[in-house]
């Protein structure tokens, strides 16, 4: 085993590797958009209609968190057939809670005077939401995000069981082949890939917050919980 | 629709029990090591501003790093089997724990420590009767959080030849014509699983800490 043996097998023609990390990288991100999209709409949802609702919408989120997402995964499959598009059905449903309940505290957490001089200023109950909510709540939605970019990056590695292509393909054919090359050929850039895409998240995370949040945010203490991989 | 074959988990109850009692041995065994080392570490890092930065670093990008991944780092040295898998884990578990114990640690009010030393005692005394204790509840929620998601990964360790609910999930599920019934049973026992020992240590953190109920009280 040495790099430019994990190199040549990442290039070999029969693996391609390139391909892989772009299919990799192209199921990931059509899972993430879906997910952001399907998870704040719920998350707003929840957070602006009753107690009821919103006490259901977060309970069925955090229980779809407990489901391990290779669980979720196989299911989806299961359920269906083998192939990308059940694996992107997986991968945004173990997407959607993270988001999903970040959107909810995030919309839910924030400061009522803000809210009640947006109303007092004329803003119609939808630009207060779009200018105000929205925008307090971003921080708090950019972590959840963060966490199921992290997550589909991580389970998406998996769908090389299920019949999708992406980086996984390496890792099990390396595995099943005993072949510590072509298995860290894949492994490699699969953890890079989360690497990568988990720094960005957190940089935008950064960028997002406006000024003012940033300095009420340096005098609180950091949060000690984490979400679950 | 697949439907799900009863007569298939009837036949099958002495793989499933072997498949659960081993993916409970594994988060166990997982947990507990991470928590013997996170403790004494995080008592170590404390109060030392850059080896605790450096720690908690090394725990973000260790925490990022898939599972998959990181179990198949581990098999050039360790070979398969369930080793690579719970070493994955215990990384994952002491991520979580280092910052808990410190953060609870570190959150235990100087009077409290003042008035300790106070009464005459000594250091080893203040962190053991004091600090501690009153770390328990921080420290507690790293172990909730740790297990709850070992109970999780630990479905992957079947990738890299381990043990566990994820044999049922891919060796009975996936790899047999995509057989619903074994992948719906170990996605049930693992939720479950998840849950229960959550409700365990919610009610071993009471027993822990009983002043917090009798402040309640009052």
């Amino acid at each position: 085993m040495s790099p430019a043996g994990i190199w040549d097998a990442f290039n070999d023609p029969n693996l391609d590797g390139w391909h892989q990390l772009w299919i990799h990288v192209r199921l990931s991100l059509e899972a993430l958009v879906l997910a952001t999209v399907i998870g704040v709409t719920l998350g707003v949802v929840a957070a602006k209609t009753g107690r009821v609702t919103g006490f259901v919408v977060s309970a069925v989120a955090n229980l779809g968190r407990t489901i391990p997402t290779f669980a979720l995964l196989a299911l989806a499959v299961a359920l269906s057939t083998i192939g990308e598009g059940p694996t992107l059905v997986g991968l945004v449903a173990l997407g959607v809670p993270p988001v999903l309940l970040n959107a909810h505290t995030g919309i839910r957490e924030v400061d009522r005077g803000a809210v009640e001089a947006a109303r007092g200023m004329g803003f119609t109950p939808l630009a207060v939401l779009g200018r105000v909510e929205l925008p307090m709540a971003l921080p708090l939605v950019f972590t959840g995000i963060r966490v199921s970019a992290i997550q589909i990056v991580a389970t998406a590695a998996l769908g090389a069981s299920v019949g999708a292509n992406g980086l996984g393909v390496l890792i099990l054919s390396g595995l099943a082949n005993a072949d510590d090359e072509i298995l860290l050929a894949g492994a490699i850039p699969t953890a890079l890939l989360a690497l990568a895409v988990g720094g960005m998240l957190a940089l935008a995370e950064r960028l997002l917050t406006p000024r003012g949040l940033r300095l009420a945010r340096a005098s609180r203490p950091t949060k000690t919980m984490r979400s679950t991989t | 629709m697949p439907e799900i074959r009863w007569d298939w988990i009837e036949r099958h109850t002495d793989d499933i029990v072997r498949a659960t009692v081993a993916h409970l041995e594994i988060t166990a065994v997982s947990v507990v090591a991470a928590v013997a080392i996170a403790i004494p570490l995080g008592i170590l890092v404390r109060g030392r501003r850059v080896a605790f930065a450096g720690a908690a670093g090394t725990a973000d990008v260790l925490y990022t790093i898939p599972s998959i991944a990181l179990f198949s780092f581990l098999v050039p040295f360790t070979g398969i089997g369930n080793l690579p898998a719970v070493i994955g884990l215990i990384a994952y578990a002491l991520t979580m724990l280092i910052r808990n114990t410190v953060v609870g640690l570190r959150s235990v009010p100087a009077a409290v420590r003042e008035a300790a030393a106070g009464m005459g005692l000594t250091p080893r005394q203040i962190l053991l009767r004091v600090e501690l204790p009153l770390a328990v509840p921080s420290i507690m929620a790293g172990v909730r959080l740790a297990t709850v998601s070992t109970v999780g990964i630990a479905t992957i360790a079947v990738f890299v030849g381990g043990d566990g609910l994820g044999e049922l999930i891919l060796l009975d599920g996936i790899q047999r014509q995509l057989f619903l019934t074994p992948i719906l049973v170990g996605t049930v026992l693992a939720t479950a699983l998840a849950i229960v020992l959550d409700a365990l240590l919610v009610l071993a953190e009471r027993l822990l800490t009983p002043w917090t109920r009798a402040r309640a009280a009052l």
